[in-house]
C-alpha cells in the first residue's frame, strides 16, 4: 500500500537508472534532507548536534568507506583507524605548512594521502585474501600510530604529541558555532555518500563486485585484478581519511594518534557487520547503532534508576544489555539492518493485503 | 515482521526518550550547585576511575549530610561513563555542562585525553575545567588560558620535585653531574610531557639523561629493561599508568634493578600499582601529591558520616584511604573549597561556572584552613591567582614496604623559575597560533 509502485512507469533508460527510481522513496529523502539541512540547525538543541549528529555523521562516512572496502569489494581491512589518522594529520600538515590552501581542498588533500597510504598497503591483497589479509592491515594501523607518535614532524615536535586542530575558516567565515560545524559535516558527507551510491552502481563498482564473489571468475571474464583491488583500497581509504580529518577538526578538536586506535578499526568494522555489509544505507544505520544506542541506553537506565544503583553497575549493564543486542540482531538478521529495512519494505508493498 | 515492528517500536520509544529525557532533568529544584561527574567505571584504568570518583563524591556527600551543603546550597551531581576516552568525554561534557540550574559548576575529567578535547569548548561556554595533576601542562598560564585549572600540580613541576629528591638522597644537587638517569614512560601523550624539563634539567646538573618509550598498555618491558640495563643508571624515573606500573616492577625485579632506585611519579604510585606486583614492589619509591591512609581526620569523617548512613559510594569499603580514593577526596575539597570561595563574591545561592572560575582563581588554601577541614598532611597548601592556576607544585615522596605507603619526605617544592619560564613560552606559543589575547593580570583578577 505504502510502497505501491503500481503506476509508476519508466519510459526512459534515464528514469529506469535513477538512484530512487519509486516516487516515495524520493519523497522521504528529500524530506530527510531538507530536515538535515534546514530543520536541524534551526530547531535542534545544542546536545543533539555537537554531541551526537556530527559523531555519528562522521563515523557514517568512515564506516562507508570501509564498506565500499569490505562489503562491496571483499577485501577485508582492520586498518581504518590508521587511515583516518592519516588524513587529521595530513590536514594538520596542510593546514600548518601551507596555511594559503583553502580547508576543503586541504580535506580532499588529505583524502588523497590517506587513499596512497592505502594503496600501498592494499598490495599484499593482489597475493592474499580474506582472513590473511586483514591481519595484514593490522600491520597498517600498527605502522601508521607508531609514525605518527614517534615521527615529531608529524606533530609538530608538540611535546606531548597532541595538538589542537587549527581554527577551521572557509572562505572567510569561521566555523565556529555547532549548527556550521554540522552543515559542514553534513554537506561532505552527503555529497561523498551521493557519489558513494553512485559509484557502487558503475562499471568500477561492479567490478568490486564481481571480485568480492569470485574472484578468480572476474579475472577470466576480463576484469584487472590490480586496478579493481586497488581502486577499492584508494577510494575506501579517501573515505576514511576525510572521515578521520573531520573527526579530529570538527568533532573532537584535537588531532592525536590515541583517537584512531585499533578500538576504532574494530568498532567501524562491528558498524561494517551490524549495520549491512555492501549497503550505503547499511552504513549509517550501522554507525547508528553503535554510537547513538549506548548514548541512549545510557540515558534510559540513568532516567529509571538514577544513583539509586550500587555505582558501576550501571555502566557495566550498558555493556552486558548492549552485547547482547549486538547477538541478537545478528542472529535475527546477520545480513545486518540493511537487510531489515528492505524486508520491511517488501511487506509494506503488499500490507495491508498479503497474499 | 513481529520482531520487526517490534524494533520499529523500541527505536520510536528511544528517540522520544533521548529527547525527553534532558529536557525531563532541567526541571529541578533551584538551590542546588550542580558538579558533572565525568567517572570511569569500566574498561582499563577502572580501578583508578573508581576511587577518584568514589572519594570525591562520597566528600561531597559528607558536606551534604554533615553541613547541609556549601553555605545552604546543596550540592548535587550526576555521573557519566567516559571510559578515559575522548569521543566518549566530548559527549559527557555536552550532555552534562546545562544541567542543574546554574550549568555545570566546573568538570574534572581525570583523563589527559578528554582534557584536551574539551579545552575550547570549556572557554567557549565559560566552564571552568579542573586537571589536578593531568592535562594540558603549560595551561598553568592563566593568562593565556582563563578557564584551564591544572591545580596541585603538573607534570613539569614534578619532573623537578623528582630530580630535587634523587638530589637529596645523593647528598646534594652537586652530586647529580655525571650520573645516569633513565626515564621511562607510557608512549601517550601523558607520558611524553615530562621529557623536555628531564632533558633540560639534565642540561643544568650535567647528569646524563636517556629517554625510554614504552608502547601502550605496556604490558611488555622485556626489551626497555635490556635497553636500560645496557645503559646502566643510577636512578630511573618512570611515568607510567595503569597497567604498565606492575609490569614495570616485575621486570625490573627479574632483571635485578634495585627498586629503591625506582622513583614513579604520582600515578605511577598507588596500591593498584604495588599490591599486583607483590614482592618485586617492596622498596619502590614514588611520587605523592597526596599521601594514602585512613588517619585523617576528613576521612574517618566520610567513613562515620557518610558510611554510617550506608550512602558511600565505595563497594569494597577496604579501597577507602587508597591514594586514588584519597586523591578523590581532595579533589572534592578543593572544588568544594573553590565554590565557597566564589559564594563570599557573588553570595550563598547557585552560581554560574564564570562565577565560580573567579573562585577557582582566587582560591588561597591556607595551612589553617586545612586543618579545618581535617586535611593536614593530606593537602599542601594551595594559592591560585590570575597568572598562576597551578597554586602549589610540590610532592612528598613515599615507599611501598610490602603493605602500605610509607610517606618518606615532607612536601618537596618544585623549581617554579625554571618550570614557569618553559610554561610561559609554551602557552605564548598557544596563544599566538591560535590568536589568543594574553591578559593582563596585573590589574587584579575580576
Amino acid at each position: 500500500m505504502i510502497y505501491r509502485e503500481a503506476g509508476q512507469f519508466r519510459t526512459s533508460y534515464r528514469a529506469d537508472q535513477r538512484i530512487f527510481p519509486i516516487v516515495q522513496d524520493r519523497v522521504v529523502v528529500g524530506a530527510l534532507l531538507l530536515v538535515a539541512f534546514a530543520g536541524v540547525p534551526l530547531f535542534a538543541p545544542e546536545y543533539l548536534i555537537t554531541a551526537l549528529l556530527i559523531q555519528w555523521l562522521i563515523l557514517s562516512l568512515a564506516t562507508l568507506g570501509l564498506n565500499l572496502l569490505t562489503g562491496y569489494a571483499g577485501q577485508f581491512s582492520l586498518g581504518t583507524g590508521g587511515f583516518m589518522a592519516v588524513g587529521a594529520f595530513a590536514t594538520y600538515a596542510f593546514q600548518l605548512r601551507a596555511p594559503s590552501i583553502p580547508l576543503l581542498a586541504a580535506f580532499a588533500l588529505a583524502g588523497l594521502c590517506a587513499a596512497a597510504v592505502g594503496v600501498v598497503f592494499g598490495l599484499p591483497s593482489l597475493r592474499i585474501r580474506g582472513l590473511y589479509l586483514s591481519v595484514t592491515t593490522l600491520a597498517a594501523q600498527f605502522f601508521i600510530e607508531w609514525l605518527l607518535t614517534r615521527v615529531g614532524w608529524f606533530t609538530n615536535y608538540s611535546a606531548s604529541g597532541v595538538i589542537s586542530a587549527q581554527r577551521m575558516v572557509i572562505a572567510g567565515v569561521p566555523i565556529d558555532t555547532p549548527a556550521r560545524r554540522y552543515l559542514l559535516v553534513l554537506s561532505i558527507v552527503a555529497l561523498l555518500a551521493l557519489a558513494a551510491k553512485n559509484l557502487v552502481r558503475s562499471r568500477t563498482g561492479r567490478a568490486w563486485m564481481a571480485v568480492r564473489d569470485m574472484d578468480i571468475a572476474a579475472e577470466v571474464i576480463g576484469i584487472p585484478m590490480l586496478r579493481t583491488k586497488l581502486s577499492a583500497f584508494a577510494v575506501s581509504s579517501f573515505y576514511c581519511g576525510v572521515a578521520g580529518a573531520l573527526w579530529a577538526y570538527a568533532f573532537l578538536g584535537t588531532v592525536e594518534p590515541q583517537a584512531f586506535d585499533l578500538d576504532r578499526s574494530f568498532r567501524v568494522l562491528t558498524m561494517v557487520i551490524i549495520g549491512g555489509a555492501g549497503s550505503v544505507l547499511g552504513s549509517f544505520l550501522g554507525a547508528a547503532f553503535i554510537v547513538l544506542f549506548p548514548i541512549f541506553l545510557n540515558q534510559l537506565l540513568h532516567g529509571l534508576f538514577g544513583d539509586t544503583l550500587r555505582p558501576g553497575l550501571l555502566p557495566n549493564i550498558e555493556l552486558f544489555v548492549f552485547g547482547s543486542l549486538i547477538i541478537f540482531f545478528l542472529i535475527v538478521e546477520p545480513n545486518g539492518l540493511a537487510r531489515l529495512w528492505q524486508i520491511a519494505k517488501e511487506k509494506l508493498r503488499l500490507w495491508p493485503f498479503p497474499h | 515482521m513481529k520482531a520487526l515492528s517490534q524494533a520499529a517500536a523500541g527505536g520510536a520509544l528511544a528517540l522520544g526518550l533521548l529527547l525527553a529525557l534532558p529536557a525531563a532533568a532541567q526541571s529541578t529544584p533551584v538551590n542546588e550547585q550542580f558538579i558533572p561527574m565525568p567517572s570511569y567505571r569500566v574498561g582499563p584504568y577502572a580501578a583508578g576511575g573508581t576511587s577518584l570518583y568514589g572519594g570525591f563524591i562520597d566528600y561531597v556527600n559528607l558536606v551534604n549530610i554533615r553541613d547541609g551543603g556549601i553555605n545552604g546550597v546543596k550540592i548535587t551531581w550526576e555521573e557519566c561513563e567516559t571510559e578515559y576516552k575522548p569521543d566518549k568525554g566530548v559527549e559527557c561534557y555536552e550532555r552534562l555542562k546545562k544541567k542543574g540550574p546554574t550549568g555545570a559548576s566546573m568538570f574534572n575529567f581525570y583523563s589527559t585525553g578528554i582534557a584536551y578535547a574539551v579545552l575550547d569548548r570549556a572557554g567557549q561556554d565559560k566552564i571552568p575545567l579542573v586537571t589536578i595533576g593531568h592535562g594540558r601542562t603549560d595551561s598553568a598560564d592563566g593568562r593565556v588560558f582563563p578557564y584551564v585549572f591544572p591545580l596541585v600540580t603538573n607534570y613539569w613541576s614534578l619532573n623537578t620535585d623528582i630530580v630535587k629528591f634523587i638530589g637529596m638522597r645523593l647528598g646534594g644537587m652537586d652530586k647529580l653531574k655525571g650520573k645516569k638517569i633513565v626515564h621511562l614512560y607510557l608512549d601517550v601523550p601523558y607520558g611524553k610531557e615530562p621529557n623536555e624539563i628531564f632533558q633540560k634539567q639534565a642540561g643544568i646538573y650535567g647528569f646524563e639523561a636517556k629517554l625510554v618509550p614504552v608502547p601502550a598498555p605496556g604490558t611488555e618491558q622485556q626489551a626497555q629493561w635490556l635497553e636500560i640495563r645496557q645503559f646502566q643508571p643510577e636512578w630511573v624515573i618512570v611515568t607510567g599508568w595503569g597497567v604498565m606500573n606492575p609490569t614495570m616492577l616485575k621486570t625490573a625485579q627479574r632483571f635485578g634493578f634495585p627498586r629503591d632506585h625506582i622513583v614513579g611519579n604520582f600515578w605511577t604510585g598507588s596500591e593498584e600499582d604495588t599490591v599486583p606486583a607483590g614482592e618485586a614492589a617492596v622498596g619502590y619509591i614514588s611520587a605523592a601529591i597526596n599521601p594514602s591512609g585512613t588517619e585523617f581526620p576528613v576521612i574517618q569523617e566520610i567513613e562515620k558520616v557518610v558510611y554510617g548512613k550506608g550512602v558511600g559510594n565505595m563497594t569494597d569499603r577496604a579501597r577507602i584511604g587508597s591514594v586514588y580514593y584519597n586523591r578523590g577526596v581532595m579533589t572534592g575539597i578543593v572544588s568544594v573549597e573553590a565554590i565557597r570561595t566564589a559564594q563570599g563574591k557573588y553570595g550563598k545561592k547557585p552560581l554560574t561556572g564564570e562565577q565560580i572560575r573567579w573562585g577557582l582563581e582566587n582560591l588561597n588554601l591556607d595551612e589553617k584552613r586545612i586543618a579545618e577541614l581535617g586535611a593536614t598532611g593530606l593537602i599542601q597548601p594551595l594559592r591560585v591567582t590570575c597568572a598562576d592556576h597551578e597554586g602549589g607544585g610540590a610532592a612528598k615522596f613515599q615507599q611501598w614496604d610490602g603493605k602500605k605507603w610509607k610517606v618518606i619526605s615532607d612536601w618537596i617544592q618544585p623549581d617554579r623559575k625554571l618550570v614557569r619560564e618553559m610554561i610561559e613560552a609554551s602557552s605564548g606559543k598557544y596563544a599566538q597560533e591560535k590568536s589568543i589575547p594574553i591578559r593582563d593580570c596585573s590589574k587584579g583578577s575580576g
